[in-house]
């Protein structure tokens, strides 16, 4: 169990800086992710807390100790990864005895401890087995089993989930985070898929270039996303954004677009200039009225919901509407956006303006 | 465009039935896509009207005339492959041109260039036909390679999974490019995949396809709402559809063995308590794991619920489906 805490870390690879300053704080016992796009930092930030890699400069703290110059193998931490590491010569309960056996443990201690994690993971019935025969998935829960017998501190995870198609990834998805939910153990955990992050995680630190644009929790993120970047990159579809140039005063309860005056939550900072006004497909309603008017492109239809994208004077829009509601392609409709959920972005810098809907996240961010 | 039609197809490999007793009509102008698992036979059956493969019985119809003595050339389709096959060392442009300088097509210059830059536009990579195709980007590449089937004007576009390799963003655009792309041309398509949100999205048609066998075929609304089995029904939806013992909530119809109850259709406040098992917060939907009896349940809730783990609820069904001890629909 362990509280890690991260303090302006960075590092560079030659000229290049991977991770730029980092802070932030996981929590004992939190499952927490590591999200971004290729080349963000996520994984050279794992690995800096693994003790794979060694920071430029800043701190890790692990239990209150600063282990920023120890090698991995005095921080006490599991790392899982992607290709799942097994010895193909020996057997399951071999390969989950193995990393007892090498710290020296006595046998009948190493036998109890095989199986109460075999019994955790749901795979006593096939310790005898070599591992060569093994599904995908039990490799997985292998492969997991030799991180936890030993009983770390903490759990590193490298897109664990990555090779597996997306039924099974799902099931491994809820299973993970079943098995976290019995152990407790503090898990840090690195994807580039912006659902296994909500799916899974405690918190959530979204990266881009090197760089935090924001840390959270899923729900708070997706809700009052701080950057652009964060709003695109969290949800699917992603959100729209309207791009207009145009002022707002702090207080200010609507915004005028293209002479449409569209509520919004109240500002508490005035602005000028390239403004995107930024909001979730889920969150605007077709309707007949509505005078901020769109020409229905194309319908994606989903079951439960449908994607229905909308050609406007912002251009492109898509609002996610019950697949029950009509909606043709080639007409002309109203949207009507909720007015609650709406952030005003300065376009230039990608920054969240401040407004009662955000300014408890962001103040903290 | 044409229609094609597969009458009572059969095809084994060794032991393995790889499609068994396949009747369906692709209507021409139609996006058909088959779903099913890995096994199901889905790639089998595209490459049996492509010509890669010959049926053991059975017969293929394109335009009304047989095409089982036909070479995959004269039976004029396109294929897209999932992993993208260009040439390395030619440009895009050359890429594209490939297939339509064929000695059989043998299309003369200025033709190939107007078709190009129609095609370069549709896929927007107009700006990189000069490009090496090894200077492209893993999606730019599929594009390309789409684009070679498309610079043709085939009796039918053959698909097989041609955005499984994509990053998911990518994969979102390119399907509402595909689907218009196929809706300007009025192009037939018969696509593979088994990413059911593909299926959903893009079909007029979806045939869904379990061991080789054709098991309903549909529109993607036909196919959700209304699926003649349990192994149809659970294909569809996510997260999926919860199967619990008939009786569950109270009277069941006669010879029902099992309920279907898709997460949306499992109405809270009234009926049997559950426990709350985890809240899984996906930003746009919220997903309730609930107990009920020792089975597992998921369903969806308000995003902002208050409920935690441990709380309790009662539900109960709305619009169940029934099925029988063999997985039949009932009601």
């Amino acid at each position: 169990m362990a509280e890690i805490v991260i303090r302006n870390l960075r590092k560079e690879f030659g000229s290049f800086t991977a991770v730029q300053s980092s802070s932030f704080k996981i929590e004992d016992g939190e499952f927490f992710m590591l999200l971004g796009p290729s080349g963000c930092g996520k994984t050279t930030t794992l690995r800096m807390i693994a003790g794979l890699e060694l920071p430029t400069s800043g701190e890790i703290e692990i239990d209150g100790e600063d282990v920023s110059q120890k090698p991995a193998s005095q921080r006490d931490i599991a790392f899982v990864f992607q290709m799942f590491a097994l010895y193909p010569h020996m057997n399951v309960r071999k390969n989950l005895s193995y990393p007892l056996v090498s710290q020296g443990m006595p046998r009948d201690q190493v036998r109890a401890k095989v199986k109460e994690v075999a019994k955790i993971l749901g795979i006593e019935h096939m310790l005898d087995k070599p591992v060569g025969g093994l599904s995908g998935g039990d490799r997985q829960r292998v492969a997991l089993g030799r991180a936890i017998v030993r009983n770390p501190k903490a759990f590193m995870m490298d897109e664990p989930l990555g090779a597996l198609d997306a039924e099974f990834r799902e099931h491994m998805a809820i299973e993970l985070r079943a098995l976290h939910d019995r152990m407790k153990a503090t898990t840090v955990y690195v994807t580039h898929d912006q659902l296994e992050a909500m799916q899974m995680g405690d918190k959530i630190v979204v990266m881009n270039h090197g760089v935090i644009e924001q840390f959270g929790k899923p729900q708070d993120i997706y809700d009052k996303p701080a950057t652009m970047f964060v709003a695109n990159f969290i949800g699917s579809p992603s959100m729209n954004f309207l791009r207009f140039h145009g002022k707002v005063a702090a207080g200010a309860k609507s915004v005028t677009l293209h002479h449409h005056k569209l509520a919004i939550p109240q500002m508490r900072m005035p602005f000028e200039g390239d403004l995107a006004f930024g909001v979730r497909p889920e969150h605007i309603q077709l309707t007949d009225a509505g005078d901020y008017r769109g020409e229905v492109k194309a319908t994606e239809y989903l079951g439960t919901t449908q994607i229905v994208t909308l050609e406007t004077a912002h251009g492109a829009v898509k609002a996610r509407v019950a697949s029950g509601d009509v909606a043709l392609v080639g007409e002309t409709v109203g949207l009507q956006f909720d007015k609650k959920t709406v952030t005003l972005f300065d376009n230039q810098t990608g920054q969240a303006l401040r407004s009662e809907l955000n300014e408890g996240v962001l103040a903290h961010g | 465009m044409a229609e094609v039609l597969l009458r009572q197809i059969g095809k084994s490999f060794g032991k393995e039935k790889a499609v068994a007793d396949l009747t369906m009509t692709i209507p021409s102008g139609s996006f058909v896509v088959l779903l099913g698992p890995t096994g199901a036979g889905k790639t089998t059956t595209l490459r049996l009207i492509s010509g890669l493969e010959k049926p053991d019985a059975g017969d293929i119809l394109i335009d009304g005339r047989s095409v089982l003595d036909a070479t995959p050339a004269q039976r004029d389709v396109a294929m897209v492959f999932q992993q993208y096959s260009l040439y390395p060392h030619m440009t895009v442009r050359d890429n594209l041109a490939f297939p339509l300088r064929s000695p059989i097509l043998k299309t003369p210059e200025d033709a190939i260039k107007r078709k190009i830059s129609e095609v370069a536009e549709m896929l927007r990579i107009s700006g990189k036909l000069d490009n090496k195709a090894t200077a492209l980007s893993g999606g730019e590449m599929q594009r390309v390679s789409i684009g070679r089937a498309l610079v043709r004007d085939p009796s039918i576009y053959l698909m097989d999974e041609p955005l499984s390799s994509l990053d998911a963003k990518l994969r979102a655009d390119l399907r509402v490019e595909l689907k218009s792309i196929q809706a300007d041309l009025g192009a037939t398509f018969l696509y593979v995949t088994h990413d059911q949100i593909e299926a959903m999205t893009m079909a007029t048609h979806i045939g869904v396809l379990e061991k080789g066998r054709l098991v309903q075929f549909g529109s993607p609304r036909e196919i959700y709402e209304s699926p003649v089995n349990l192994y149809v029904a659970g294909r569809l939806g996510t997260p999926r559809l919860n199967v619990l013992p008939a009786d569950i909530f109270g009277k069941a119809p006669s010879g029902a063995k099992t309920i279907g109850l898709r997460p949306e259709h499992i109405a809270q406040g009234k009926g049997k308590p559950a426990s709350v098992v985890r809240v899984e917060r996906l930003g746009d939907q919220t997903r309730l794991h609930l107990k009920l009896d020792n089975h597992d349940i998921i369903t969806l809730t308000d995003v902002h619920t208050d409920l935690e783990p441990g709380d309790h609820l009662a539900i109960s069904p709305r619009n169940p489906l029934f099925f029988d001890a063999n997985g039949a629909r009932i009601a």
